[in-house]
């Protein structure tokens, strides 16, 4: 059975319990897209006009450490959200994104999107509360990361 | 194969716990750059050697000092055990210095064990990180040695890095069975790694359990516990059905000394697994 983009986008833990109008206007930003393992998602600097819901494959969140090469900070899976430069000034990339393994994923308009958020301030404060949380989450983990917690005991 | 329940705990039939008994070395096997399995053999006829998946021994390096330790073995092999440990103090170090054939005292084994039998016919996720494997890793062997009897089970490992990740051959022969679900995450990656960087504990969101249905087992650093009861409780399930191995210092191992008295309990004889629910009220106090 093939499913809309509408389908997709409200069964979505991310949008869950969000009113059936504000679904249809996102999925309205939306569309089906796939990479290749190894391919570039976008690129640290660029314009960030995108984001992106992952729904099968394995992405690499990087960034160019001189020396050393990109470096992979985090990597994001299956239901996880990737990217939320589109929703901050100056709307660049602050770190680079390359596929692990073969990924299909949901892009989404950020520009488009952000144009709705700015006419409908409702709809602008529930995408900003889910994408909050996403980014608290990966703060914690951060911490986390930074805590060293598998080293060795000082 | 007998059941676990066969072989009780030789710490409740140990008529003399505090003295150790000669063990012999059969292999030192490097693990990573700082951690390391001994393989022991009882020395003389002493009937073999049987402990519950989560229990712990009493170490004695002669000369230098006694440590507790978790067994790392299958604990239906009752001829040889194995310890893994990091290099962090004397003790270790001077255990990682022995060779084939040389000897160590052992006491135990002590404290409880991982509820292996009670989750039988449910699902079993098990997260872990760092040295917090070793613990496990009798548990483990225990569900894919009876792997019919349980629902999915679910193996969620966090590491250092690559060079880090403990029991490779192993968790690579039992994912290779396609019918457990092993997720390895490092919290830094290294050139060439291609898998999961990031946090363990994230990895439970996502995982493939029913919570209303699971049973949780824990051990690793406290931080790194604390974070995945949080996402347990987030997605449901309920505290008396997770488990969590404790630390603390310990060194008489039967509760007479206090050194790892934790709240109203001690480490070494109520735990160092424990339910979750019992020593909830206690568990995210800095004083204690």
């Amino acid at each position: 059975m093939i499913q809309t983009l509408e389908g997709i986008v409200s069964e979505h833990p991310f949008f869950k319990g969000l009113d059936a109008r504000y679904i249809q206007l996102i999925a309205g930003c939306a569309k089906n897209v796939r990479f290749r393992e190894g391919e570039i998602v976008f690129r640290e600097g660029d314009a960030a006009d995108q984001f992106f819901f992952i729904r099968e494959g394995l992405v690499a969140v990087e960034l160019m450490v001189p020396h050393r090469g990109f470096t992979t900070l985090q990597t994001v899976g299956e239901g996880d959200a990737l990217g939320w430069s589109w929703l901050i000034p100056p709307y660049q990339w602050r770190f680079g994104a390359r596929t692990l393994q073969p990924t299909r994923a949901l892009v989404f308009d950020g520009k488009c999107l952000r144009r709705k958020c700015e006419d409908d301030h409702d709809l602008g404060y529930e995408i900003l509360k889910r994408f909050l949380h996403v980014v608290t989450e990966r703060l914690e983990s951060t911490r986390l990361q930074l805590l060293d917690l598998y080293g060795a005991p000082v | 194969m007998a059941p676990l329940s066969e072989h009780p705990p030789m710490a409740t039939a140990a008529k003399e716990p505090m003295l150790p008994a000669p063990f012999r070395i059969e292999k030192v096997g490097q693990e990573t750059v700082d951690t390391f399995t001994v393989d022991l053999v009882p020395v003389g006829d002493n009937g073999g050697f049987s402990f519950l998946p989560g229990q712990f021994n009493m170490i004695y390096v002669f000369g230098v000092g006694e440590v507790p330790i978790s067994i790392s073995s299958d604990p239906e092999n009752t001829q040889r055990f194995q310890h893994t440990t990091r290099v962090v103090g004397a003790v270790t170090r001077g255990m990682g210095h022995l060779k084939k054939g040389d000897t160590l005292g052992i006491r135990g084994p002590f404290g409880t064990h991982w509820p292996v039998e009670q989750a039988e016919g449910r699902d079993v996720v098990v997260v872990t990180g760092g040295i917090g494997l070793a613990p496990l890793r009798p548990a483990l062997y225990y569900l894919m040695g009876h792997r019919e009897k349980f629902h999915r089970i679910v193996l969620l490992y966090g590491a250092r890095t690559p060079e880090d990740i403990l029991f490779r051959r192993e968790l690579e022969r039992w994912r290779s069975k396609f019918d457990v679900d092993i997720q390895v995450t490092v919290d830094r990656g290294t050139l060439g790694w291609r898998g999961n960087v990031g946090v363990v504990t994230t990895m439970i969101g996502r995982a493939p359990f029913d919570p209303a249905n699971t049973v949780a087992l824990a051990c690793g650093p406290e931080v790194m516990m604390r974070f995945a009861l949080m996402e347990f409780q987030r997605r449901g399930v309920p505290s008396e059905r997770i488990y969590l191995s404790m630390e603390r210092n310990m060194k008489c191992a039967i509760g007479f000394c206090g050194h790892c008295q934790y709240g109203p309990t001690f480490i070494c004889k109520d735990g160092p697994v424990f339910r979750f629910d019992r020593i909830e009220s206690i568990f995210n106090k800095a004083e204690i």
